[in-house]
């Protein structure tokens, strides 16, 4: 399958801007998974862990987010967050 | 006739002055290449954001029960400008260009029967503008404290602004700040932030190409009220570096015409210095001649 286009953004810069497997996003309704795919979504996220899933077999890379809002498009999965730690 | 010395004087404190034009000069210069790839590095996320908001305000219906930022105080009797100016001068007329377009847009509004209200970022717009209206100055943010602008300053900011709009303070709010278009040209741009305004133009594009079935959680609204308070932090934000990066580029320019006009200054001088310097010899001269032909 073909990889997701993820794009994690700061006011600041780009952070990331990448082909992945799959990212898990802290929603404000709850933790979502988005793959290659997902059918148009947008949400607001709480404060909290962005796990990115490289490959299929990988462990997740964490980066810390805390206010944002994430959208799904046919783009890909851009997160916009306020602040962004590794 | 200025004596020799007093000429050598003047051409040593020209000289001194230039050295210090260039080194101002260049250290704007290194600033500016920081101001500018930060202004750059920003860019991605505001235009997402705006873009988003574009699409989401185009989508909400506008009714009473809508968030007061969507659907405005009703009325537009009051309007706040928010003025962003530099704390430093000797920048050419970077401020002055700045604050004459905010005025000429005052006076349009006061025209218009309007109340003006003013809220300025950085030291230098508040003189200027106090003069003309004393009183209607609501606030300052002083940004002599940070080298660079951050993000956070911007959103204490907003978050001021955003306060005082939903007590009612003002009914509309514009945005004034000097747009970084090249070293050379800053252009002074206003524009309206609260009520949002979206681009009709690009809003019908914009719907034709999103799809229709893009799904909420919470829902369009409540997103909305809470993407409005931060798309105005990051106008803001992107409002102070654009202003930081003109700052210096106007700077660098003000300061590279100083270290020229100094030049030409010592030159005209040394001309008039080793003119009288060759005068007084020739007077020496025909003073000694003279004083050997009497013998």
């Amino acid at each position: 399958m073909a990889d997701l286009h993820f794009e994690l953004v700061t006011p600041e810069k780009l952070v990331r801007s990448d082909e992945v497997h799959m990212v898990v996003v802290p929603g404000s309704e709850g933790e979502f998974g988005v793959m290659a795919g997902h059918a148009p979504f947008m949400t607001t996220l709480k404060d909290g862990e962005l796990k990115i899933y490289k490959t299929p077999g990988s462990g997740p890379e964490t980066i810390t987010v805390s206010g944002g809002f994430a959208e799904v498009g046919d783009q890909g999965l851009v997160v916009l967050a306020e602040s962004a730690n590794a | 006739m200025a004596s020799l010395k007093s000429l050598k004087l003047r051409i040593g404190s020209v000289k001194s002055t230039q050295k210090i034009t260039k080194a101002m000069k260049m250290v704007a210069a290194a600033k500016l290449r920081r101001a500018q790839s930060s202004a750059e590095a920003g860019r991605p996320y505001s235009t997402r954001l705006s873009e988003t908001v574009n699409r989401l305000v185009s989508r909400v219906q506008v009714s009473d029960s809508s968030p007061r930022l969507i659907r405005g105080t009703g009325k537009d009797d009051t309007h706040l400008i928010v003025v962003v100016t530099s704390d430093r001068g000797l920048a050419g007329a970077f401020n002055t260009n700045i604050i004459r377009a905010v005025r000429k847009k005052a006076q349009e509004l006061v025209a218009e029967g309007k109340t003006v209200l003013f809220y300025i970022v950085g030291r230098k717009g508040r003189p200027a503008i106090q003069r003309v209206a004393p009183k209607a100055i609501i606030g300052q943010y002083d940004t002599s404290h940070m080298k660079a602008p951050a993000f956070t300053d911007a959103r204490a900011i907003a978050e001021d602004l955003v306060d005082r709009f939903q007590s009612s303070q003002f009914d509309v709010v514009h945005l004034a700040y000097s747009e970084f278009r090249s070293v050379l040209a800053q252009e002074p741009k206003i524009k309206q932030i609260f009520p949002v305004v979206g681009t009709p133009v690009a809003e019908t594009d914009k719907a034709k190409a999103a799809p229709a079935s893009v799904e909420y959680e919470p829902d369009e609204e409540a997103i909305l009220a809470e993407l409005l308070p931060r798309n105005f932090s990051v106008q803001l934000y992107h409002a102070l570096l654009e202003n930081a990066a003109g700052f210096y580029g106007s700077q660098m320019t003000a300061m590279d015409n100083a270290t020229r006009n100094a030049g030409d200054m010592i030159n005209r001088l040394s001309i008039q210095y080793n003119r009288q310097r060759q005068a007084a010899i020739t007077t020496e001269l025909v003073e000694i001649i003279s004083g050997a032909e009497a013998l």
